[in-house]
């Protein structure tokens, strides 16, 4: 046995080592995703038998106005999540100063990053309250009155969005903070030399260098875009008369409030096709950077 | 540096600076400021609709008071300690452990093991949600803590590992040429070259999972039913249902439910950061 175990250690040792990662990930990650691919092509309450329907669950997503109303809502959140990246590199530039105390003021420029999403949700949903939230006293202020933005079918949307944003900036503030710290001296400084200034320094020798936080920045933001269940949960659950469902949620409720987990199934199978088309183009990028650098 | 910083001796330039930062600043955060000033207002005051006058009293005693009192806030916030801690270690362990093998060790399908890890992580929640949700009633495991933390264990163990992988891959290959040479075992080699080494990544990977795990709220309305089981940020949803227009108390609520990852993030502040971007960075 010991001389058995000399001999192939040198194999399974980092099998061992690496099975309880991949035994987990793949079983309750991996192996639940194609499962779901899999219930999407039945009609199932989450108690009874499963009955295949083969596509029926579709079928009924694409004549369904409220996947319209979710699929638009998705892409007006991924549009506005669009404006964190330079949002963050506009305050990353702004903070990216050596003054007594702006230390402190960046990491309390970074406190929406660690907030929980729920308590981001919970802060808008107080500063929209009609008549008594911030934006109501603001509005006060200028003899206005706020509209109710939580109750309005054609404005809940944006006014989740820009809560949601709040958060997404700092994520991309912190990104670009680290990217302007590696920036090249001496590009810099070749570029002052000829005169380079303000936007034409930004444009032409400052962002070529940032290529690389930018695209994270964007990976992380459109990930972030598709993914937003939490705000619209806590802030409206969807409402009004679900004007304000994304796909995620619309998928959450199908199954959780209505036990339709075929239904619910094939929206998170339509989510995740939208999700993959993106993931196999972050990849394949990875890999060419990881084989590049081997 | 670029902006280009402002000179050391142009003191008023620098005190305008400083102050016209310091007032985005405020803007930037008076959402938050709103909700902290309203968890001081009495309910007197917040039923009244006195929310932004001078308070006739102050609330904030009673109103902190009453979030571990009147609520099961507390019980969440320990609900919230007990998922959270254990997922954290187990992160830490499993994505040492893989992170080693993938960075260390040239086999076939090394870089598909690594794929599959970096690409699962990017999956959208509610495609795991029903299996995963099923997993758990049939082991009977649902509305446990266990099985948030299994399933938070699992999902961050993708993006830890991708995170190891490649701070083990940075490290010099000369240390691990001598450890061979000196007939150190692969688990020798481990625990006495990499785990002393990985020190700051680990420190690093904490807070973030600390943070990623204690602000879920998805997994938390999926898994959990009941009060002694639920974390910070179900049980918060759960008052605003309950508490609906006494805005003082969720204030406060909110306030609990933020201040952990602040802190966190205020003690380890470096840490974070490096981790933030050495994650995203390098991925």
């Amino acid at each position: 046995m010991m001389t058995f175990w000399r001999h192939h250690r040198w194999w399974l040792t980092p099998t061992l080592l690496i099975l309880p990662a991949a035994f987990l990930f793949s079983v309750v990650i991996l192996w639940s995703a194609v499962e779901s691919i899999w219930i999407s092509l039945h009609d199932w309450d989450g108690f009874s038998p499963m009955v295949w329907i083969g596509f029926g669950n579709y079928v009924e997503l694409f004549n369904d106005p409220q996947f319209y109303v979710s699929l638009k809502n998705n892409v007006i959140w991924l549009v506005m999540f669009m404006a964190a990246p330079p949002l963050g590199l506009a305050i990353a530039l702004l903070v990216n100063q050596k003054i007594r105390g702006m230390r402190l003021m960046k990491s309390l420029f970074f406190i929406p990053l660690v907030l929980a999403s729920v308590a981001v949700g919970v802060v808008f949903t107080w500063v929209y309250t009609p008549q008594l939230g911030l934006l109501a006293l603001i509005f006060g202020f200028f003899g206005a009155t706020a509209p109710a933005l939580l109750s309005n079918e054609h404005l809940v949307t944006f006014a989740i969005v820009i809560a949601a944003l709040w958060p997404q900036i700092a994520f991309c503030m912190v990104l670009y903070l680290a990217g302007l710290n590696n920036l090249s001296e001496e590009l810099i400084g070749a570029g002052r030399v000829d005169g380079a200034r303000g936007w034409n320094m930004l444009r032409h020798i400052v962002l070529p260098q940032l290529t690389q936080v930018t695209f994270i920045a964007i990976a992380v933001t459109v990930v972030g875009a598709l993914r937003s269940f939490d705000m619209v949960s806590v802030m409206t659950q969807g409402g009004p008369f679900g004007s304000s469902e994304v796909l995620a949620y619309q998928m959450f409720e199908q199954s959780i409030f209505s036990y339709r987990f075929g239904y619910g199934a094939a929206i998170a199978s339509v989510l995740f096709v939208i999700m993959a088309v993106f993931i196999v183009w972050y990849l394949t990028r990875i890999i060419r950077i990881e084989e590049r650098g081997a | 540096m670029y902006p280009r910083p402002i000179p050391e001796d142009a003191i008023w330039h620098r005190r305008f600076y400083f102050t016209a930062v310091l007032a985005i600043l405020i803007l930037w955060l008076c959402p938050l400021f709103a909700v902290i000033l309203t968890s001081f207002r009495s309910t007197q005051d917040v039923m009244g609709g006195n929310l932004w006058g001078w308070p006739t009293q102050f609330g904030l005693i009673d109103n902190y008071t009453s979030v571990f009192t009147q609520t099961p806030m507390a019980r969440y916030f320990l609900n919230s300690l007990m998922i959270t801690i254990p997922s954290v270690i187990g992160v830490l362990i499993m994505s040492t452990l893989a992170g080693f093998v993938l960075a260390r060790y040239r086999f076939r399908g090394n870089m598909l093991v690594f794929a599959l890890f970096v690409g699962g992580n990017f999956l959208p929640y509610q495609i795991m949600m029903i299996p995963v949700r099923d997993l758990m009633v049939r082991i009977g495991l649902y509305d446990t803590p266990a099985a948030l933390i299994i399933f938070h264990i699992a999902f961050q163990t993708g993006f830890a590992t991708l995170f190891m992988r490649n701070f083990i891959a940075a490290l010099p290959d000369e240390l691990f040429q001598a450890a061979r040479a000196e007939g150190a075992s692969p688990f020798q080699t481990l625990v006495h070259v990499v785990i002393p080494l990985v020190r700051p990544a680990l420190a690093a990977l904490a807070i973030l999972i600390f943070t990623f795990v204690w602000n879920d709220y998805f997994w938390a309305v999926v898994l959990t039913i009941s009060d002694t089981v639920k974390p910070v940020t179900a049980g918060l949803a759960n008052l605003r249902g309950e508490w609906v227009s006494a805005w003082n108390l969720i204030s406060a609520g909110t306030i609990v439910v933020a201040v952990p990852p602040v802190v966190m993030f205020f003690l380890m502040q470096r840490h974070f950061i490096a981790g933030l971007t050495m994650g995203a960075v390098k991925g």
